[in-house]
């Protein structure tokens, strides 16, 4: 544990002083929110389709960080270095993953008022608290598939292309959940709350995939 | 060490192969009865239904193999996986083909999305198709082996738990008139029958690959031998075990 905290120290740190990835997925986000508003020719979305557009713009600015959370230990020898360190792998697998769940939640607090603002019409106050729970679930999803996939794309030729295909489609389930979970959220006067089932998928699928991630994590670090 | 010899039974599984697959044919177009609704088309689903249940449980087993080579390390449950997964895939081609084909006669669409197994069924294939362009980026086979077993692991468990999710997305689901539990018996009996058949010929291409991919190996390696290492070329970059 404390491992995991120090590489996770690291990994905030790094990220403080050089600022790379976490703008960049902001900036990534609020350019989709003005391409969907001219593509889609809408000065505001509502329900359903609201809700695909934020899960959309989301899940690539995740792509964005999940292409960058292995990047540092590959290219100056961090992989090595923690080899050969006497520690458990796992802690790898879990500061990773905590680090992208915080880059998750640094994207969500900016790009969520920038929706609301710019596509939404400021409709957001009431279903603010049941969009969160949302989103935290989903995040933790996507914070464990992504530590996964970027740990296997890492090491390939062609890392920047095999991180999305392999993640796109794993991440399916959850942008199912989140994106039909939000629909009646973002309707301006419908729920507050999402339907439990999709809060149930979302729960499942984490659990699911944390346990398998912790399972094989050990096998991708072998050398 | 010795390679297991897939070519074992090999012929005998063939012929079973044929004769099943040849009874599954004989009694779609002469013993099943037409469909009322449907008519004749009705019968792709004979074809249509055990490949894509084959492909599936295809994929199951390339994730099975993948256990079994990260638990032991050996490579030859990596060169199992690989042609499962291989296999399955082709066999997916041909179940979304025959799919589609039996959408546009009977809903008079190409692709349906209100069909959940459908919509699943392309999902997975979508995530397994990526396994040999993942492979093949691999260059050190060790890792490539290891790599792509913890991947067909992970896509083995996405299985049910997508089936699960785009299931429950639908806000209406078609009535369930082909579940094994409505079907007349006589279509019951064809159905298995040609269920059957394919699972047998799955089986068959599968040990067949794994033969022709071992002997192909022990070929290289006994020229090797005899020949000494020059006298063999060297592969070409490949996403397949080697």
């Amino acid at each position: 544990m404390r491992t995991a905290l120090t590489i996770l120290r690291k990994d905030l740190r790094l990220e403080l002083r050089t600022f790379e990835t976490l703008p960049a997925m902001v900036l990534l986000s609020l350019a989709s929110f003005v391409i969907f508003h001219f593509a889609l020719a809408r000065a505001t979305v509502d329900g359903q389709l609201a809700a695909g557009v934020l899960t959309v713009t989301l899940l690539f600015a995740a792509l964005l960080g999940v292409n960058r959370l292995f990047v540092a230990e590959r290219e100056q020898g961090g992989f090595d270095a923690f080899l050969l360190a006497p520690v458990d792998r796992t802690s790898l697998l879990i500061a990773k993953a905590t680090a992208l769940f915080l880059f998750l939640i640094v994207l969500e607090v900016i790009a969520l008022p920038a929706f609301d603002l710019l596509l939404l019409g400021s409709s957001l106050g009431r279903s603010l608290g049941g969009l969160v729970v949302l989103l935290l679930l989903a995040d933790l999803g996507i914070a464990v598939i992504g530590t996964l996939v970027s740990a296997i794309a890492v090491q390939t030729r062609a890392r920047d292309l095999i991180g999305p295909i392999i993640g796109l489609p794993l991440l399916i389930p959850a942008l199912i959940a989140t994106a039909r979970g939000s629909g009646p959220l973002l309707l301006g006067h419908g729920a507050t709350f999402p339907q439990g089932k999709w809060l149930l998928v979302l729960a499942l699928y984490d659990s699911v995939f944390a346990l398998l991630a912790y399972a094989v994590f050990d096998y991708l670090l072998e050398d | 060490m010795l390679a297991p010899i897939y070519s074992r039974g090999l012929r005998g599984l063939a012929l079973a192969t044929v004769a099943t697959i040849g009874v599954a044919l004989g009694l779609v177009f002469f013993y099943a009865p037409l469909d009322a609704d449907q008519g004749f088309v009705q019968k792709i689903f004979y074809i249509h239904v055990p490949l894509a249940i084959v492909s599936l449980g295809g994929y199951i087993l390339g994730a099975l193999f993948a256990i079994g080579h990260l638990r032991t390390g050996d490579r030859k449950w990596d060169m199992r996986s690989y042609v499962a997964i291989h296999m399955a895939l082709i066999f997916s081609v041909g179940g979304l083909i025959t799919g589609s084909i039996w959408a546009k006669a009977s809903w008079g669409h190409w692709w349906v999305w209100d069909e959940p197994t459908l919509v699943s069924y392309l999902i997975v294939v979508l995530l397994f198709a990526t396994y040999q362009p993942l492979r093949f980026s691999i260059e050190d086979p060790e890792r490539q082996a290891r790599y792509a077993s913890v991947f067909a692991v992970v896509a083995g468990a996405f299985v049910p738990l997508n089936f699960i999710a785009v299931r429950l997305a639908q806000a209406y689901v078609h009535p369930r008139v082909l579940a094994a539990g409505h079907l007349p018996p006589s279509m019951g009996l064809t159905f298995a029958v040609s269920l059957i058949g394919i699972a047998l010929l799955y089986v068959t291409l599968w040990k067949l690959e794994l033969a022709a991919k071992s002997s192909r190996m022990q070929v290289r390696r006994l020229r090797r031998e005899v020949l000494g290492d020059t006298a063999v070329r060297p592969l070409g970059r490949s996403a397949a075990p080697s």
